[in-house]
Protein backbone atom coordinates (compact mmCIF):
# COMPACT_ATOMS: atom_id res chain seq x y z
CA UNK A 1 0.00 0.00 0.00
CA UNK A 2 0.74 3.91 -0.25
CA UNK A 3 3.54 5.92 1.12
CA UNK A 4 2.34 9.44 1.68
CA UNK A 5 4.02 12.50 2.84
CA UNK A 6 1.49 14.95 4.06
CA UNK A 7 2.99 18.78 4.38
CA UNK A 8 6.35 17.77 5.46
CA UNK A 9 8.69 20.15 6.30
CA UNK A 10 12.45 19.66 7.79
CA UNK A 11 14.50 22.34 9.81
CA UNK A 12 18.00 21.72 10.51
CA UNK A 13 19.59 23.20 14.00
CA UNK A 14 15.94 23.85 15.02
CA UNK A 15 15.41 26.49 17.33
CA UNK A 16 19.23 28.10 16.64
CA UNK A 17 20.45 31.17 14.83
CA UNK A 18 21.72 28.37 11.94
CA UNK A 19 18.32 27.10 11.17
CA UNK A 20 17.98 25.63 7.63
CA UNK A 21 14.91 24.31 6.41
CA UNK A 22 15.75 21.19 4.50
CA UNK A 23 12.61 20.08 3.31
CA UNK A 24 9.26 22.83 2.60
CA UNK A 25 5.84 21.62 2.55
CA UNK A 26 6.43 18.20 0.22
CA UNK A 27 3.70 16.52 -0.10
CA UNK A 28 3.67 12.88 -2.11
CA UNK A 29 1.97 9.88 -2.99
CA UNK A 30 3.87 7.01 -3.57
CA UNK A 31 1.78 4.05 -4.66
CA UNK A 32 3.05 0.37 -4.70
CA UNK A 33 5.10 -1.10 -7.54
CA UNK A 34 5.76 2.46 -8.94
CA UNK A 35 9.82 2.85 -10.28
CA UNK A 36 10.47 6.84 -9.34
CA UNK A 37 13.28 9.17 -10.21
CA UNK A 38 13.95 11.52 -7.52
CA UNK A 39 16.46 14.57 -9.06
CA UNK A 40 18.05 17.33 -8.16
CA UNK A 41 21.24 19.02 -7.45
CA UNK A 42 23.17 18.67 -3.98
CA UNK A 43 21.75 20.20 -1.67
CA UNK A 44 18.31 20.60 -2.93
CA UNK A 45 16.65 17.87 -0.06
CA UNK A 46 17.03 14.82 -1.89
CA UNK A 47 18.53 12.70 0.92
CA UNK A 48 16.61 14.65 3.80
CA UNK A 49 13.86 13.43 1.84
CA UNK A 50 14.40 9.91 1.15
CA UNK A 51 15.31 9.57 5.19
CA UNK A 52 11.73 10.10 6.46
CA UNK A 53 10.90 7.25 4.47
CA UNK A 54 11.56 5.30 7.02
CA UNK A 55 11.70 7.19 9.69
CA UNK A 56 15.35 8.55 10.29
CA UNK A 57 13.81 11.94 10.32
CA UNK A 58 11.18 13.32 12.14
CA UNK A 59 9.76 15.99 10.31
CA UNK A 60 9.41 19.38 12.26
CA UNK A 61 5.61 19.98 10.73
CA UNK A 62 4.07 17.71 8.60
CA UNK A 63 2.90 13.75 8.59
CA UNK A 64 4.31 10.57 7.19
CA UNK A 65 1.50 7.50 6.36
CA UNK A 66 2.10 3.87 5.51
CA UNK A 67 -0.53 2.04 4.54
CA UNK A 68 -2.62 4.45 6.15
CA UNK A 69 -0.72 4.62 9.87
CA UNK A 70 0.99 7.33 11.12
CA UNK A 71 4.64 6.26 11.07
CA UNK A 72 5.07 8.57 13.97
CA UNK A 73 2.61 7.78 16.17
CA UNK A 74 3.48 6.43 19.44
CA UNK A 75 2.12 2.94 18.84
CA UNK A 76 3.73 2.45 15.43
CA UNK A 77 6.50 0.11 15.17
CA UNK A 78 9.16 1.43 13.47
CA UNK A 79 11.48 -1.18 13.49
CA UNK A 80 8.98 -3.01 11.36
CA UNK A 81 9.04 0.10 9.45
CA UNK A 82 12.21 -0.41 8.88
CA UNK A 83 11.91 -3.72 7.57
CA UNK A 84 9.43 -2.73 5.02
CA UNK A 85 11.19 0.47 3.79
CA UNK A 86 14.64 -0.28 2.60
CA UNK A 87 17.70 2.15 2.46
CA UNK A 88 20.77 1.59 0.05
CA UNK A 89 22.84 4.35 0.70
CA UNK A 90 25.73 6.35 -1.10
CA UNK A 91 28.77 3.75 -1.19
CA UNK A 92 26.73 1.10 0.63
CA UNK A 93 29.74 -1.08 0.37
CA UNK A 94 31.66 0.93 2.69
CA UNK A 95 29.26 -0.18 5.00
CA UNK A 96 29.79 -4.28 5.00
CA UNK A 97 31.47 -5.42 8.08
CA UNK A 98 31.02 -8.64 8.79
CA UNK A 99 33.91 -11.48 7.65
CA UNK A 100 32.25 -12.69 4.64
CA UNK A 101 29.32 -12.02 2.27
CA UNK A 102 27.16 -14.20 3.36
CA UNK A 103 27.23 -13.22 7.31
CA UNK A 104 26.90 -9.43 6.47
CA UNK A 105 23.70 -10.07 4.46
CA UNK A 106 22.19 -12.49 7.55
CA UNK A 107 22.57 -9.12 9.65
CA UNK A 108 19.69 -7.16 8.59
CA UNK A 109 16.89 -10.60 8.61
CA UNK A 110 18.57 -11.24 11.98
CA UNK A 111 17.85 -7.99 13.30
CA UNK A 112 14.15 -8.79 12.57
CA UNK A 113 14.40 -11.16 15.30
CA UNK A 114 13.71 -14.32 12.38
CA UNK A 115 14.55 -17.33 12.96
CA UNK A 116 18.03 -18.59 11.91
CA UNK A 117 16.88 -21.32 8.90
CA UNK A 118 14.45 -18.08 7.76
CA UNK A 119 17.48 -15.89 8.18
CA UNK A 120 19.59 -18.41 5.84
CA UNK A 121 17.28 -18.69 3.39
CA UNK A 122 16.40 -15.42 2.78
CA UNK A 123 20.27 -14.06 2.61
CA UNK A 124 20.43 -17.00 0.35
CA UNK A 125 17.73 -15.95 -2.02
CA UNK A 126 18.78 -12.07 -1.87
CA UNK A 127 22.49 -12.88 -2.87
CA UNK A 128 20.76 -15.62 -5.45
CA UNK A 129 18.91 -12.25 -6.94
CA UNK A 130 21.62 -9.74 -6.94
CA UNK A 131 22.99 -12.37 -9.10
CA UNK A 132 26.72 -12.99 -7.34
CA UNK A 133 28.36 -16.01 -8.23
CA UNK A 134 28.17 -18.76 -5.47
CA UNK A 135 31.92 -18.66 -4.90
CA UNK A 136 31.79 -14.89 -3.37
CA UNK A 137 29.73 -16.03 -0.82
CA UNK A 138 31.76 -16.69 2.01
CA UNK A 139 34.52 -14.73 0.96
CA UNK A 140 36.04 -11.21 2.66
CA UNK A 141 33.86 -8.45 1.41
CA UNK A 142 37.03 -6.75 1.18
CA UNK A 143 38.02 -9.37 -1.63
CA UNK A 144 35.39 -8.03 -4.25
CA UNK A 145 35.38 -6.08 -6.97
CA UNK A 146 33.50 -2.57 -6.86
CA UNK A 147 30.77 -3.64 -8.81
CA UNK A 148 29.73 -6.97 -6.61
CA UNK A 149 30.48 -5.03 -3.17
CA UNK A 150 27.86 -2.56 -4.30
CA UNK A 151 25.54 -5.53 -5.30
CA UNK A 152 26.65 -7.71 -1.86
CA UNK A 153 25.60 -4.23 0.25
CA UNK A 154 22.37 -4.50 -2.04
CA UNK A 155 21.38 -7.52 -1.01
CA UNK A 156 21.79 -6.96 2.67
CA UNK A 157 19.08 -4.67 1.93
CA UNK A 158 16.63 -6.86 0.24
CA UNK A 159 16.84 -9.86 2.73
CA UNK A 160 14.61 -8.03 4.50
CA UNK A 161 12.16 -8.03 2.34
CA UNK A 162 11.17 -4.59 1.59
CA UNK A 163 8.14 -3.47 -0.04
CA UNK A 164 9.54 -0.30 -1.12
CA UNK A 165 13.33 0.46 -2.08
CA UNK A 166 15.22 3.25 -2.09
CA UNK A 167 18.31 3.74 -3.52
CA UNK A 168 20.62 6.80 -3.05
CA UNK A 169 22.80 7.09 -6.49
CA UNK A 170 23.33 3.33 -6.48
CA UNK A 171 25.62 3.68 -9.83
CA UNK A 172 27.94 6.60 -8.28
CA UNK A 173 31.52 5.37 -9.64
CA UNK A 174 30.52 2.36 -10.81
CA UNK A 175 31.70 1.88 -14.87
CA UNK A 176 29.25 1.78 -17.40
CA UNK A 177 28.85 -1.54 -17.40
CA UNK A 178 28.05 -1.83 -13.83
CA UNK A 179 25.61 1.08 -14.01
CA UNK A 180 23.35 -0.80 -16.44
CA UNK A 181 24.07 -3.94 -14.36
CA UNK A 182 22.81 -2.21 -11.14
CA UNK A 183 19.68 -0.50 -13.39
CA UNK A 184 18.36 -4.02 -14.63
CA UNK A 185 18.89 -5.55 -11.53
CA UNK A 186 16.50 -2.63 -9.46
CA UNK A 187 14.11 -3.02 -12.40
CA UNK A 188 13.34 -6.87 -12.49
CA UNK A 189 12.71 -6.32 -8.39
CA UNK A 190 10.32 -3.51 -9.40
CA UNK A 191 8.61 -6.21 -12.31
CA UNK A 192 9.21 -9.51 -11.00
CA UNK A 193 8.29 -9.10 -7.47
CA UNK A 194 6.20 -5.46 -7.94
CA UNK A 195 8.84 -3.48 -5.54
CA UNK A 196 8.15 -0.20 -5.16
CA UNK A 197 11.02 1.56 -6.23
CA UNK A 198 12.56 5.48 -5.48
CA UNK A 199 16.01 5.88 -7.38
CA UNK A 200 17.84 8.88 -6.47
CA UNK A 201 20.30 10.07 -9.36
CA UNK A 202 21.97 12.35 -11.14
CA UNK A 203 22.01 10.66 -14.12
CA UNK A 204 19.44 12.34 -15.79
CA UNK A 205 19.88 9.33 -18.90
CA UNK A 206 19.50 6.69 -16.78
CA UNK A 207 16.26 7.94 -15.38
CA UNK A 208 15.27 8.42 -18.55
CA UNK A 209 15.63 5.09 -19.45
CA UNK A 210 14.16 3.65 -16.62
CA UNK A 211 11.53 5.35 -14.16
CA UNK A 212 7.83 5.78 -14.75
CA UNK A 213 7.84 8.92 -12.90
CA UNK A 214 10.05 11.64 -12.08
CA UNK A 215 10.34 14.03 -9.20
CA UNK A 216 12.05 16.94 -9.12
CA UNK A 217 13.77 18.16 -5.98
CA UNK A 218 14.69 22.38 -5.87
CA UNK A 219 15.55 23.98 -2.60
CA UNK A 220 13.79 21.98 -0.20
CA UNK A 221 10.54 21.91 -2.20
CA UNK A 222 8.84 19.64 -5.21
CA UNK A 223 8.96 21.42 -8.26
CA UNK A 224 8.28 19.03 -10.91
CA UNK A 225 6.37 15.81 -10.27
CA UNK A 226 5.72 14.04 -13.98
CA UNK A 227 6.26 11.73 -16.52
CA UNK A 228 9.93 11.77 -17.73
CA UNK A 229 8.77 13.28 -21.16
CA UNK A 230 6.60 16.26 -19.25
CA UNK A 231 9.30 16.66 -17.11
CA UNK A 232 12.59 16.89 -19.32
CA UNK A 233 10.12 19.21 -21.69
CA UNK A 234 11.57 21.31 -19.42
CA UNK A 235 14.44 21.62 -20.39
CA UNK A 236 15.67 25.50 -19.88
CA UNK A 237 14.03 25.30 -16.14
CA UNK A 238 16.23 22.31 -15.16
CA UNK A 239 19.18 23.48 -16.41
CA UNK A 240 18.78 26.57 -14.67
CA UNK A 241 18.64 24.24 -11.61
CA UNK A 242 22.13 22.60 -12.38
CA UNK A 243 20.23 19.35 -13.78
CA UNK A 244 19.72 18.78 -17.32
CA UNK A 245 18.04 17.06 -19.79
CA UNK A 246 19.01 13.51 -21.18
CA UNK A 247 21.45 13.68 -23.80
CA UNK A 248 19.46 12.22 -26.53
CA UNK A 249 16.79 15.27 -25.89
CA UNK A 250 19.49 18.03 -26.62
CA UNK A 251 20.50 16.25 -29.55
CA UNK A 252 16.85 16.43 -30.94
CA UNK A 253 16.65 20.14 -29.90
CA UNK A 254 20.05 20.67 -31.60
CA UNK A 255 18.22 18.47 -34.50
CA UNK A 256 14.91 21.25 -34.47
CA UNK A 257 17.43 24.11 -34.22
CA UNK A 258 18.89 22.90 -37.84
CA UNK A 259 15.48 22.83 -39.61
CA UNK A 260 14.86 19.02 -38.75
CA UNK A 261 11.13 18.79 -37.87
CA UNK A 262 11.98 16.20 -35.22
CA UNK A 263 10.16 15.73 -31.86
CA UNK A 264 11.71 17.07 -29.18
CA UNK A 265 9.92 15.27 -26.15
CA UNK A 266 11.52 11.86 -26.70
CA UNK A 267 14.12 10.60 -23.88
CA UNK A 268 15.20 7.31 -24.34
CA UNK A 269 17.76 5.91 -27.14
CA UNK A 270 15.23 3.86 -28.59
CA UNK A 271 12.61 6.57 -28.79
CA UNK A 272 15.26 8.78 -30.35
CA UNK A 273 16.28 6.15 -33.28
CA UNK A 274 12.93 5.83 -34.07
CA UNK A 275 11.99 9.43 -34.60
CA UNK A 276 14.63 9.90 -36.81
CA UNK A 277 14.44 6.89 -38.99
CA UNK A 278 11.06 8.22 -39.50
CA UNK A 279 12.18 11.48 -40.70
CA UNK A 280 14.72 10.21 -42.98
CA UNK A 281 12.26 7.87 -44.96
CA UNK A 282 10.28 10.57 -45.32
CA UNK B 1 61.13 15.64 -22.40
CA UNK B 2 57.58 13.08 -21.74
CA UNK B 3 56.25 14.72 -18.50
CA UNK B 4 55.75 11.17 -17.78
CA UNK B 5 56.21 7.91 -18.78
CA UNK B 6 56.45 4.71 -17.57
CA UNK B 7 58.50 1.65 -18.99
CA UNK B 8 57.76 -2.06 -18.26
CA UNK B 9 55.81 -1.05 -14.79
CA UNK B 10 54.75 -4.08 -12.52
CA UNK B 11 52.49 -3.70 -9.55
CA UNK B 12 51.48 -6.08 -7.49
CA UNK B 13 49.82 -6.49 -4.37
CA UNK B 14 50.68 -9.37 -2.14
CA UNK B 15 47.32 -10.23 -0.18
CA UNK B 16 47.45 -12.02 3.05
CA UNK B 17 45.28 -13.71 5.23
CA UNK B 18 44.48 -12.71 8.86
CA UNK B 19 47.60 -14.14 10.39
CA UNK B 20 49.63 -12.49 7.47
CA UNK B 21 50.89 -15.55 5.93
CA UNK B 22 51.23 -14.85 2.26
CA UNK B 23 47.29 -15.51 0.18
CA UNK B 24 48.44 -14.57 -3.59
CA UNK B 25 50.06 -11.96 -5.30
CA UNK B 26 47.45 -10.34 -7.36
CA UNK B 27 49.31 -8.30 -10.84
CA UNK B 28 47.37 -5.17 -10.78
CA UNK B 29 49.57 -3.48 -13.48
CA UNK B 30 51.21 -5.52 -16.30
CA UNK B 31 53.81 -4.36 -17.84
CA UNK B 32 52.23 -0.90 -18.94
CA UNK B 33 53.88 1.41 -21.18
CA UNK B 34 52.57 5.21 -21.33
CA UNK B 35 54.41 8.15 -22.29
CA UNK B 36 52.39 11.88 -22.05
CA UNK B 37 53.69 14.69 -23.76
CA UNK B 38 53.69 18.06 -22.06
CA UNK B 39 50.99 20.01 -22.39
CA UNK B 40 48.77 17.59 -23.29
CA UNK B 41 45.27 16.23 -21.94
CA UNK B 42 45.37 12.63 -21.48
CA UNK B 43 42.49 10.45 -20.59
CA UNK B 44 42.70 6.86 -19.19
CA UNK B 45 38.81 4.86 -19.15
CA UNK B 46 38.92 1.40 -17.76
CA UNK B 47 36.34 -1.15 -15.67
CA UNK B 48 36.06 -0.90 -12.04
CA UNK B 49 39.28 -3.34 -11.33
CA UNK B 50 40.86 -2.44 -14.58
CA UNK B 51 44.13 -0.51 -12.73
CA UNK B 52 43.64 2.78 -13.79
CA UNK B 53 43.53 4.12 -10.41
CA UNK B 54 46.86 2.60 -9.42
CA UNK B 55 48.43 3.73 -12.74
CA UNK B 56 47.74 6.97 -11.52
CA UNK B 57 48.55 6.69 -8.23
CA UNK B 58 52.29 5.87 -9.66
CA UNK B 59 52.32 9.13 -11.48
CA UNK B 60 53.08 11.18 -8.23
CA UNK B 61 54.84 8.67 -6.36
CA UNK B 62 51.48 7.79 -3.84
CA UNK B 63 52.72 3.86 -5.21
CA UNK B 64 55.81 2.74 -6.03
CA UNK B 65 56.37 0.13 -8.94
CA UNK B 66 57.22 -3.63 -8.16
CA UNK B 67 59.04 -3.51 -11.62
CA UNK B 68 59.91 -1.32 -14.51
CA UNK B 69 60.41 2.55 -14.02
CA UNK B 70 58.11 5.65 -13.67
CA UNK B 71 59.85 8.99 -14.94
CA UNK B 72 57.87 12.20 -14.09
CA UNK B 73 59.37 15.17 -15.75
CA UNK B 74 62.33 12.83 -15.74
CA UNK B 75 62.69 11.99 -12.03
CA UNK B 76 62.31 8.89 -11.06
CA UNK B 77 59.82 7.86 -8.54
CA UNK B 78 62.04 5.19 -7.09
CA UNK B 79 64.38 7.76 -5.82
CA UNK B 80 63.63 8.47 -2.35
CA UNK B 81 64.49 11.70 -2.30
CA UNK B 82 62.70 13.10 -5.15
CA UNK B 83 59.51 12.17 -3.61
CA UNK B 84 58.26 15.85 -2.35
CA UNK B 85 60.11 17.72 -6.21
CA UNK B 86 57.62 14.87 -7.97
CA UNK B 87 54.63 15.35 -5.93
CA UNK B 88 54.87 19.46 -6.55
CA UNK B 89 55.54 18.56 -10.38
CA UNK B 90 52.42 16.63 -10.22
CA UNK B 91 49.04 17.04 -8.19
CA UNK B 92 46.02 14.50 -7.50
CA UNK B 93 42.86 15.38 -7.55
CA UNK B 94 40.46 12.39 -5.81
CA UNK B 95 36.77 11.61 -5.98
CA UNK B 96 35.15 12.81 -2.84
CA UNK B 97 36.12 16.33 -2.52
CA UNK B 98 35.11 16.05 1.23
CA UNK B 99 38.18 13.98 1.66
CA UNK B 100 40.52 16.92 0.08
CA UNK B 101 39.53 20.04 1.74
CA UNK B 102 40.83 21.03 5.19
CA UNK B 103 41.01 24.79 5.70
CA UNK B 104 38.18 26.15 7.21
CA UNK B 105 38.35 28.92 5.06
CA UNK B 106 38.41 28.31 0.92
CA UNK B 107 41.68 30.72 0.54
CA UNK B 108 43.34 29.17 3.38
CA UNK B 109 42.67 25.93 1.89
CA UNK B 110 44.25 26.62 -0.90
CA UNK B 111 47.19 28.18 0.35
CA UNK B 112 48.21 24.90 2.08
CA UNK B 113 50.22 23.05 -0.18
CA UNK B 114 52.65 26.29 -1.61
CA UNK B 115 52.83 27.08 2.42
CA UNK B 116 53.82 23.28 2.69
CA UNK B 117 56.23 23.76 0.45
CA UNK B 118 57.90 26.90 1.99
CA UNK B 119 57.07 29.21 -0.72
CA UNK B 120 57.31 32.90 0.95
CA UNK B 121 53.80 34.49 2.35
CA UNK B 122 53.24 37.39 0.15
CA UNK B 123 53.67 35.17 -3.02
CA UNK B 124 51.21 32.20 -1.33
CA UNK B 125 48.73 35.01 -1.42
CA UNK B 126 49.50 35.58 -4.97
CA UNK B 127 49.22 31.93 -6.03
CA UNK B 128 45.95 31.45 -4.00
CA UNK B 129 43.81 34.42 -5.86
CA UNK B 130 45.51 32.94 -9.49
CA UNK B 131 44.28 29.59 -8.56
CA UNK B 132 41.19 30.58 -7.57
CA UNK B 133 40.79 32.50 -10.45
CA UNK B 134 41.39 29.93 -12.61
CA UNK B 135 38.55 27.46 -11.46
CA UNK B 136 36.45 30.89 -10.91
CA UNK B 137 35.84 30.36 -7.43
CA UNK B 138 37.52 33.69 -6.37
CA UNK B 139 34.74 35.64 -5.02
CA UNK B 140 33.99 32.43 -3.01
CA UNK B 141 37.68 32.76 -1.14
CA UNK B 142 36.20 33.81 2.30
CA UNK B 143 33.44 31.46 2.46
CA UNK B 144 33.93 27.97 4.47
CA UNK B 145 34.12 25.37 2.41
CA UNK B 146 31.14 22.98 4.07
CA UNK B 147 28.87 26.27 2.47
CA UNK B 148 29.89 25.05 -0.90
CA UNK B 149 28.06 22.86 -3.90
CA UNK B 150 30.32 19.70 -4.24
CA UNK B 151 31.04 20.92 -8.16
CA UNK B 152 32.57 24.09 -6.34
CA UNK B 153 34.29 22.08 -3.57
CA UNK B 154 36.03 19.76 -6.48
CA UNK B 155 37.12 23.29 -7.97
CA UNK B 156 38.26 24.20 -4.69
CA UNK B 157 40.57 20.91 -4.65
CA UNK B 158 42.08 21.53 -7.94
CA UNK B 159 43.04 24.67 -7.14
CA UNK B 160 44.77 23.97 -4.31
CA UNK B 161 46.86 21.42 -6.57
CA UNK B 162 46.88 24.46 -8.74
CA UNK B 163 48.76 26.66 -6.48
CA UNK B 164 51.65 24.40 -6.09
CA UNK B 165 52.21 24.96 -9.70
CA UNK B 166 52.21 21.85 -10.93
CA UNK B 167 53.26 21.14 -14.59
CA UNK B 168 50.94 18.02 -14.38
CA UNK B 169 47.08 17.19 -13.07
CA UNK B 170 45.95 13.91 -12.22
CA UNK B 171 42.07 13.61 -11.46
CA UNK B 172 40.82 10.62 -10.56
CA UNK B 173 37.45 10.49 -11.45
CA UNK B 174 36.56 13.95 -10.48
CA UNK B 175 32.80 14.42 -11.26
CA UNK B 176 31.78 10.33 -9.78
CA UNK B 177 29.35 12.62 -6.82
CA UNK B 178 28.34 15.53 -8.52
CA UNK B 179 25.07 16.62 -9.90
CA UNK B 180 25.21 17.67 -13.60
CA UNK B 181 25.93 21.08 -13.00
CA UNK B 182 28.72 20.37 -11.15
CA UNK B 183 30.18 17.77 -13.51
CA UNK B 184 29.74 20.69 -16.22
CA UNK B 185 31.49 23.25 -14.11
CA UNK B 186 34.68 20.92 -13.01
CA UNK B 187 35.07 19.81 -16.61
CA UNK B 188 35.44 23.18 -17.95
CA UNK B 189 37.34 24.25 -15.24
CA UNK B 190 40.06 21.31 -16.11
CA UNK B 191 39.66 22.28 -19.65
CA UNK B 192 40.57 25.86 -19.25
CA UNK B 193 43.47 24.63 -17.41
CA UNK B 194 44.87 22.76 -20.05
CA UNK B 195 44.18 25.48 -22.95
CA UNK B 196 44.80 28.16 -21.32
CA UNK B 197 47.43 27.65 -18.35
CA UNK B 198 49.37 24.98 -20.60
CA UNK B 199 48.83 22.68 -17.59
CA UNK B 200 49.29 18.36 -18.58
CA UNK B 201 45.90 17.15 -17.69
CA UNK B 202 45.21 13.41 -16.95
CA UNK B 203 41.96 12.51 -16.15
CA UNK B 204 40.43 9.38 -15.07
CA UNK B 205 36.41 9.06 -15.72
CA UNK B 206 33.48 6.66 -15.92
CA UNK B 207 32.06 9.85 -17.91
CA UNK B 208 32.42 9.08 -22.14
CA UNK B 209 31.35 12.24 -22.71
CA UNK B 210 33.76 14.06 -20.13
CA UNK B 211 37.00 13.00 -23.29
CA UNK B 212 35.90 13.65 -26.37
CA UNK B 213 38.00 16.91 -26.61
CA UNK B 214 41.43 14.37 -25.05
CA UNK B 215 44.49 14.56 -27.06
CA UNK B 216 44.86 11.09 -26.39
CA UNK B 217 42.66 8.38 -24.65
CA UNK B 218 44.27 5.60 -23.32
CA UNK B 219 41.97 1.93 -22.74
CA UNK B 220 42.68 0.11 -19.90
CA UNK B 221 41.32 -3.68 -18.87
CA UNK B 222 43.70 -6.48 -16.61
CA UNK B 223 46.52 -4.58 -15.84
CA UNK B 224 47.14 -3.11 -19.34
CA UNK B 225 46.72 -1.01 -21.77
CA UNK B 226 44.03 -2.88 -23.79
CA UNK B 227 43.27 0.41 -26.40
CA UNK B 228 45.16 3.83 -27.17
CA UNK B 229 44.34 6.61 -29.80
CA UNK B 230 42.55 9.65 -29.86
CA UNK B 231 39.25 9.68 -28.69
CA UNK B 232 37.46 9.78 -32.56
CA UNK B 233 39.73 6.53 -32.94
CA UNK B 234 38.67 4.97 -29.74
CA UNK B 235 35.11 5.44 -29.87
CA UNK B 236 34.60 3.94 -33.17
CA UNK B 237 34.87 0.91 -31.76
CA UNK B 238 31.75 0.69 -30.00
CA UNK B 239 31.59 -3.56 -29.64
CA UNK B 240 35.02 -3.30 -28.51
CA UNK B 241 34.52 -1.06 -25.89
CA UNK B 242 31.51 -2.93 -24.31
CA UNK B 243 33.14 -5.49 -24.02
CA UNK B 244 35.58 -4.07 -21.74
CA UNK B 245 32.27 -2.99 -19.63
CA UNK B 246 32.59 0.38 -21.03
CA UNK B 247 31.01 2.72 -23.58
CA UNK B 248 30.50 5.68 -25.97
CA UNK B 249 29.25 8.62 -25.61
CA UNK B 250 25.35 8.78 -26.14
CA UNK B 251 25.18 10.56 -29.68
CA UNK B 252 27.95 8.28 -30.83
CA UNK B 253 25.73 5.12 -29.73
CA UNK B 254 22.85 6.64 -31.27
CA UNK B 255 24.73 7.43 -34.69
CA UNK B 256 25.92 3.71 -33.96
CA UNK B 257 22.63 2.30 -33.97
CA UNK B 258 21.17 4.10 -36.93
CA UNK B 259 23.78 2.89 -38.82
CA UNK B 260 23.23 -0.79 -37.88
CA UNK B 261 19.73 0.25 -39.47
CA UNK B 262 21.32 1.24 -43.00
CA UNK B 263 22.09 4.75 -42.23
CA UNK B 264 25.17 6.02 -43.84
CA UNK B 265 26.82 7.46 -41.30
CA UNK B 266 29.97 8.02 -40.67
CA UNK B 267 32.28 6.39 -37.59
CA UNK B 268 33.36 8.03 -34.22
CA UNK B 269 31.02 11.04 -34.55
CA UNK B 270 31.57 12.43 -30.94
CA UNK B 271 29.15 15.78 -30.55
CA UNK B 272 26.11 16.66 -31.38
CA UNK B 273 27.01 19.44 -34.00
CA UNK B 274 28.96 16.75 -35.72
CA UNK B 275 25.97 14.29 -35.70
CA UNK B 276 23.58 17.45 -37.25
CA UNK B 277 26.26 18.03 -39.79
CA UNK B 278 26.29 14.47 -40.88
CA UNK B 279 22.78 14.41 -40.91
CA UNK B 280 22.10 17.40 -43.09
CA UNK B 281 24.77 16.01 -45.29
CA UNK B 282 22.63 13.18 -46.14
CA UNK B 283 19.62 15.32 -46.74
CA UNK B 284 21.31 17.58 -49.06
CA UNK B 285 22.89 14.82 -50.73
CA UNK B 286 19.34 12.78 -51.36
CA UNK B 287 17.71 16.12 -52.65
Amino acid sequence: MALILDHVTYEYGNGTELTVRALNDVSLVIPDGQFIGLIGHTGSGKSTLVQHLNGLLTPTSGHIYYNGEDIHDRDFSKKKLRGRVGLVFQYPEHQLFETDVFTDVCFGPKNLGLDKKEVQLRAFQALKQVGLPDDCFYQPPFDLSGGQKRRAAIAGVLAMKPEVLVLDEPTAGLDPKGRDEILDLVSSLRDENGMTVILVSHSMDDVAEYVDRIVVMDRGGVCFDDTPKEVFSHKEELEGMGLSAPQVTDIMHALKKAGWSVDTTVTTLEETKREILKRLAR
Amino acid sequence: MKIVKTKDLVFEYIRRDEEGNVEGITTALDHVDLEVNPGDFIAILGHNGSGKSTLAKHFNAILMPTEGTVRVDGMDTGEQEKVWDIRQRAGMVFQNPDNQIIGQVVEEDVGFGPENMGVPTKEIWERVEESLRAVGMYEYRKYAPNKLSGGQKQRVSIAGVLAMHPKCIVLDEPTAMLDPGGRREVIRAVRALNDVEKVTVILITHYMEEIIHADKVFVMDGGKIAMQGTPREIFSRVEKLKELRLDVPKVTLLAHELKKEGVPLPDGILTVKEFVEALDRLRSGRR
